[in-house]
């Protein structure tokens, strides 16, 4: 089963060593890793999404909590929060091809940032699924190179 | 008020601010300005070890045998790569430790410069906390956290990396008075809760069995433990890092549990209803096979570290806390009302097995082994010589280790030392040097076995020199024994690498080259006297005991089965009838 887990750390050299080093030791695997600053410039905040296979969540979200720059750790649910992530597709385009591979990004709200003489740079941001599914239609013209941050995410404002 | 001073001179400063009063410490390059501040210290005596593992294993033994935080300091590189194992050690137990590491200057850090290490990237998963200080000034915050995070919570190593320009460096000296760590906020009293919910499982419960470990010992819950079993008259079975948290002269003790524990421990830690584990992890030496052990039971689960609880088997009353407050509110709750203890014809059942499944040995290999020194009686001689004094047993690695735990009666806290989780071989001597530092009037004891004891038998000479008069009996049976028993039992007898002549070296001539006392025993009459002799010599001793070669720790579980199902432990019975094709097919899967 797959978690997005949210981790608030000091922001402090060696500290994304220190969680990354033990997921692996702790038999963990990191799906995807984003890292950033938040409102507080002494927090970043780890993004981290992560298969558990026969261990319980809890258990690595209890290890990650005793580390001492540590400060907090969520284990998301995907209902009571806004995931997103962002990508860069550079996707082969004749000057032929080029209309279609453009209203395949309007429909996905997702923006042409370049366009080269073979190629077509489109920047998109959106949850898991949109981007896999983009990705998906895009194969079918060629993608040339891809690069895929990966997830953030924040809990909704349950307040408002 | 602040004072203008270089960084080794605050260090210096801020162990002794800590209460330090004995460091384990190598010098080398980098650390000169470190070794030179301490020079000047009144408070902090400097002890050489003679290798850096053995400096970092003293300070564990210190910190075992007194409950305060024991420190030790090297050099950079190799130095540093040194206490690794040392670390390690202390990590798997733990143990509160504050270990400085002397680092190349920062302006060369990441050049691969002579002798650098990166020591805080290598002990990243074998410290609770490391620092790797950047300028002077960081230094008295980083000590104030370092000792803090060792010693509270979950007690655990720190390492501190003090590049050289840090400490030839100069700050206006403060040393903090509390910490600001909001990352870092242990949970000492347990959830109201939860207690009374132990509380009503613990009064109805009619098979109720405490199992205790190294929680007790480092959260000094000794009190507690003791009302709380003598309240309800639960039996208590100490795991290896509990030993000496309960008296094992006391009518509801019921030995240590596992692998290598008696057949009434394990049958009772099988057939209770309600386990009350209390600072201990569930570690596969004592659980065997996890889905067979106290599956009848309930299980309560104390723990400072919200980590352990569920970790191996899920718990039906977790607690997080420590085990002094929790035990204590538990106690507490019962006194206010409690029910009487309905536990009498459990203890019955227990005293049965126990008499009817004694730990035992004796000749059993074949002719002329009558009148043979077996090891187990080497224990339980120093076992009955030093029953009237002060005494602190430290052990090392294997087959002498576990002789140890099962003929010697602890009678008071804090008088085990024994490397636990790692089981590192060559603990025992160093360790027992810094137990000996800790508590000069002690009687100092390593049960040793000739193959650990070579690991770091180099630290005799930190022991005369030191004025530290420990003794070390050697159990000599010219193998690496626990290597030897596996190989016996589970590899067809094929003693790969496991064969030490018991004359190389000549300990009592090596004991001698280091000026220490030095004495042989081979029969079991000469016994008594050798080991008066050392413990009553004033200076550091080793008796060198020949004991029988082939002698196997029994009951054994095999690795993988459960523990109820054990290979000896039957009188009468030899193991080889118990050694069917089903347990080794359990070994090799």
């Amino acid at each position: 089963m797959t978690h997005t887990l949210s981790v608030v750390v000091e922001n402090k050299p060696g500290v994304l060593t220190r969680v990354t080093s033990l997921f692996a030791r702790r038999g963990f695997n990191i799906d995807s890793l984003a890292v950033g600053t938040t409102e507080d410039p002494t927090l970043s905040r780890i993004t981290i999404v992560c298969s558990a296979a026969d261990t319980p969540i809890e258990q690595i979200t209890k290890q990650v909590y005793k580390l001492i720059n540590v400060i907090k750790v969520h284990d998301l649910d995907p209902s009571e929060s806004v995931e997103r992530e962002l990508v860069l597709f550079k996707i082969n385009a004749a000057p032929e091809k080029r209309h279609e591979i453009i209203e395949i990004a309007n429909v996905f709200r997702a923006k042409i940032v370049d366009v080269g003489k073979n190629s077509v740079t489109i920047e998109a941001t959106g949850a898991t699924d949109k981007i896999d599914a983009m990705e998906d239609l895009f194969r079918a013209y060629g993608i040339k190179e891809m690069a895929r941050t990966g997830k953030i995410a924040l809990t909704r404002g349950r307040e408002s | 008020m602040s004072e203008r001073m270089t960084g080794a001179e605050a260090l210096v400063r801020c162990l002794e601010a800590e209460g330090v009063d004995v460091l384990f410490g190598y010098p080398g390059g980098v650390a000169l300005p470190i070794f030179d501040a301490l020079y000047d210290s009144k408070q902090i005596t400097t002890v050489l070890p003679r290798h850096e593992q053995g400096g970092v294993h003293a300070a564990d033994g210190y910190a075992r045998a007194t409950g305060k935080c024991g420190v030790a300091l090297v050099t950079s590189g190799p130095g540093a790569a040194n206490t690794i194992t040392g670390i390690a050690n202390a990590y798997m137990d733990s143990i509160p430790l504050v270990v400085i590491t002397a680092q190349v200057s920062t302006a060369v850090i990441g050049t691969d410069a002579f002798q650098e290490i990166d020591i805080t990237g290598i002990t990243v998963p074998i410290t609770k906390h490391n620092y790797l200080l950047k300028d002077a000034s960081e230094l008295p915050e980083a000590f104030k956290e370092a000792f803090h995070i060792a010693t509270t919570g979950r007690p655990g190593p720190v390492l501190i990396d003090v590049p050289v320009d840090v400490s030839k460096g100069e700050l206006d000296f403060d040393y903090p008075a509390s910490v600001n760590l909001t990352g870092y906020k242990p949970t000492y009293r347990g959830h109201s809760k939860q207690v009374k919910q132990a509380v009503s499982l613990i009064s109805r419960a009619r098979r109720p069995l405490l199992y205790v470990g190294g929680g007790i010992v480092s959260g000094g819950a000794y009190k507690e433990l003791k009302d709380l079993a003598e309240l309800m008259q639960i039996p208590v079975a100490t795991t290896m890092m509990g030993k000496s948290a309960f008296p094992e002269d006391h009518h509801l003790w019921i030995g240590m549990p596992g692998m290598h524990g008696a057949k009434y421990t394990n049958y009772a830690m099988t057939e209770t209803d309600l386990l009350v584990a209390v600072g201990v992890r569930f570690d596969d030496r004592v659980t065997g096979k996890l889905s067979s052990f106290a599956s009848k039971a309930k299980i309560i689960h104390v723990d400072v570290d919200p980590a352990e609880i569920g970790k191996n088997k899920p718990a039906d009353v977790p607690i997080v806390g420590d085990a002094k407050n929790v035990l204590g509110g538990i106690v507490a709750e019962l006194r206010k009302g409690a029910d009487e203890p309905k536990t009498e014809s459990w203890i019955k059942l227990i005293d049965e097995w126990r008499a009817q499944f004694p730990l035992h040995y004796g000749p059993h290999l074949g002719a002329g082994e009558e009148g043979a020194l077996f090891p187990q009686y080497v224990v339980q001689r120093v076992n009955e010589l030093t029953k009237d004094r002060e005494t602190v047993i430290c052990t090392e690695v294997g087959q002498n280790q576990m002789w140890a735990c099962q003929y010697y009666t602890l009678r008071s806290p804090r008088s085990w030392v024994s490397s636990g989780g790692l089981g590192t071989m060559g603990f025992g001597l160093p360790a027992a040097i810094g137990a000996q530092a800790g508590r000069p009037d002690a009687l100092v004891i390593d049960i040793a076995g000739d193959g650990s004891i070579q690991m770091n038998i180099q630290e005799l000479a930190t022991a005369k020199l030191n004025g530290y008069p420990v003794k070390v009996v050697i159990l000599n049976n010219g193998y690496l024994g626990m290597v030897r028993q596996w190989q016996e039992l589970f590899y067809g007898r094929r003693y790969s690498a496991s064969v030490l002549p018991q004359e190389c070296p000549d300990f009592v001539k090596l004991a001698e080259a280091y000026g220490c006392f030095g004495t042989r025993v081979e029969v079991p009459e000469e016994l008594d006297a050798a080991l008066t002799a050392a413990f009553d010599h004033d200076g550091p001793a080793v008796v060198d005991c020949r004991v029988v070669g082939e002698e196997c720790v029994y009951p054994m579980v095999a690795p993988g089965a459960s523990i109820d199902e054990m290979l000896g432990g039957v009188p009468g019975c030899p193991v080889s009838e118990m050694l069917d094709d089903e347990v080794l097919e359990e070994v090799w899967e």
